[in-house]
């Protein structure tokens, strides 16, 4: 046990700065994945036959391909094209444009669930489309959302972690290399999961205070 | 005001509406009554442009009712909605609900809607309730807070789909009350319902509606005591005594 406090106190500041790159990493790519994800949703509900074609058609695609697929892609081809990405901008991006399909499902789901009277009742008071979308159908729907939502943030939490195969030094390539120099992997992986859990173990609590919060006076 | 001329509508390959011809004059009451699936609901949603309809024309004050044309904001700010089921929004409080369409359809200045949301939920009888939620409130209460929200858009004529359908018993005459009320002081209505002692004491007119066309119409008192058309007698018969 002391020596694995030892190793922790000498590991933990290498592993802190991989922990660094995680949560930039899960932040941007939960932006983006969160912004994409209800363009697509509100094109796939907007009954305008091009839109949502274009948006099945988008979403079934990146559902499709493995996300390291995806990074790979990004990473190592977009640059043939003359678009060269640093490593975090090419984990940012595609992570989230990866995520943004099952963000974008989620979110239709829960703009669905909404019963179609609230529809008919925010026409009858002269509302357009946008207008009705924002006062009306989704602030119901974030509550049907959100759970999932938080499941998503998780995934993505972990995810994260696929980065490393495209060189961005986050706790998990980190603790990979950590390992293999001092082969002292009980220790190194033992302090990678707990500083995963560390981070998941927070935001589920967060996504169960969001729940209460939003769920506030919305009851049926 | 509300003119309709040869309306039909086809679910499918149901026709619901066969050529419905009819009108509403400023500050009349018409009580539109018949079997249910008989297209009531359909006239309705078909004047404020929730359904389309498939020949004919509608118009309310000479202009065409047509919901894929921009003009149905303002025909549908002119005709307010009242549901069977409410609609009410369940995430916002009584006197949200009923400032929604003034401040963020008619940018109206807040103050000035609130003041008047305010008015209209004491004048339906809930000036304790503004700060409920729907799901605070019994059915009575919400569509009284629904016919407030539909007062609130100072429409010029106001649709009531079946307002009284969904409650119980009890709750019916609060919210009749109050339609007897906005009635009396000259608001034109459209009112489809089954509340026959209703449509004997309010309604000017009453248009009854069969398999999709108007088959006898007149005045309240006459068609309701003494129908001409035998499918309005067997139906009357039907609804007045049930068993």
């Amino acid at each position: 046990m002391q020596s694995f406090l030892r190793d922790a106190a000498q590991f933990l500041p290498l592993l802190l700065q991989g922990l660094k790159f995680t949560v930039l990493v899960t932040l941007g790519s939960l932006a983006l994945s969160t912004v994409l994800g209800l363009v697509w949703a509100l094109m796939r509900v907007s009954g305008v036959a091009p839109l949502v074609l274009v948006a099945k058609l988008v979403v079934n695609t990146l559902r499709g391909i493995p996300i390291l697929v995806q990074l790979f892609y990004i990473y190592f081809v977009f640059p043939e094209f003359g678009l060269a990405l640093s490593a975090l901008q090419a984990a940012i991006l595609g992570l989230g444009i990866a995520y943004s399909a099952y963000q974008a499902e989620n979110f239709r789901a829960g703009i669905e669930a909404i019963d179609h009277g609230q529809v008919e009742a925010a026409e009858s008071i002269g509302m357009g489309w946008f207008l009705m979308m924002r006062r009306v159908i989704l602030p119901q729907a974030i509550k049907v959302v959100l759970p999932p939502y938080g499941n998503i943030m998780i995934m993505m939490l972990k995810d994260s972690s696929q980065a490393s195969t495209i060189t961005v030094a986050e706790l998990t390539l980190q603790g990979s290399l950590l390992a293999s120099s001092t082969f002292k992997n009980m220790t190194v992986y033992t302090l990678v999961a707990l500083l995963y859990l560390s981070m998941s173990l927070p935001l589920i609590a967060f996504v169960g205070w969001l729940e209460r919060r939003f769920g506030k006076g919305a009851r049926r | 005001m509300i003119e309709l001329s040869g309306v039909t509508k086809s679910f499918g390959s149901h026709q619901v509406l066969k050529g419905i011809t009819g009108s509403v004059q400023r500050g009349e009451v018409v009580c539109l009554i018949g079997p249910s699936g008989s297209g009531k609901s359909t006239i309705l949603r078909c004047i404020n442009g929730l359904e389309s309809y498939d020949g004919g024309s509608i118009t309310v004050d000479g202009a065409k009712v047509d919901r894929a044309d921009r003009s149905i904001v303002g025909i549908r700010t002119a005709m307010a909605m009242v549901f069977q089921r409410f609609n009410l929004f369940p995430h916002r409080t009584a006197l949200e609900n009923v400032v929604e369409g003034p401040i963020h359809v008619k940018k109206e200045p807040a103050a000035e809607a609130l003041a008047r949301g305010r008015d209209l939920l004491a004048r339906v009888g809930l000036a304790d309730k503004f700060e409920a939620y729907p799901a605070q409130l019994s059915g009575g209460q919400m569509q009284r807070v629904a016919i407030a929200r539909a007062l609130a858009m100072q429409p010029k004529a106001i649709l009531f789909d079946e307002p009284t359908s969904a409650l119980d018993p009890e709750l019916v005459g609060e919210v009749l009350g109050v339609m007897k009320s906005l009635a009396e002081e000259g608001m034109t209505m459209l009112v489809v319902t089954h509340e026959m002692g209703f449509a004997r004491e309010v309604a000017d007119r009453v248009l009854f509606l069969d398999g999709g066309v108007i088959v006898e119409e007149g005045a309240a008192r006459e068609v309701l005591s003494a129908p001409r058309n035998p499918r309005t007698q067997d139906f009357l018969r039907r609804v007045l005594k049930p068993i």
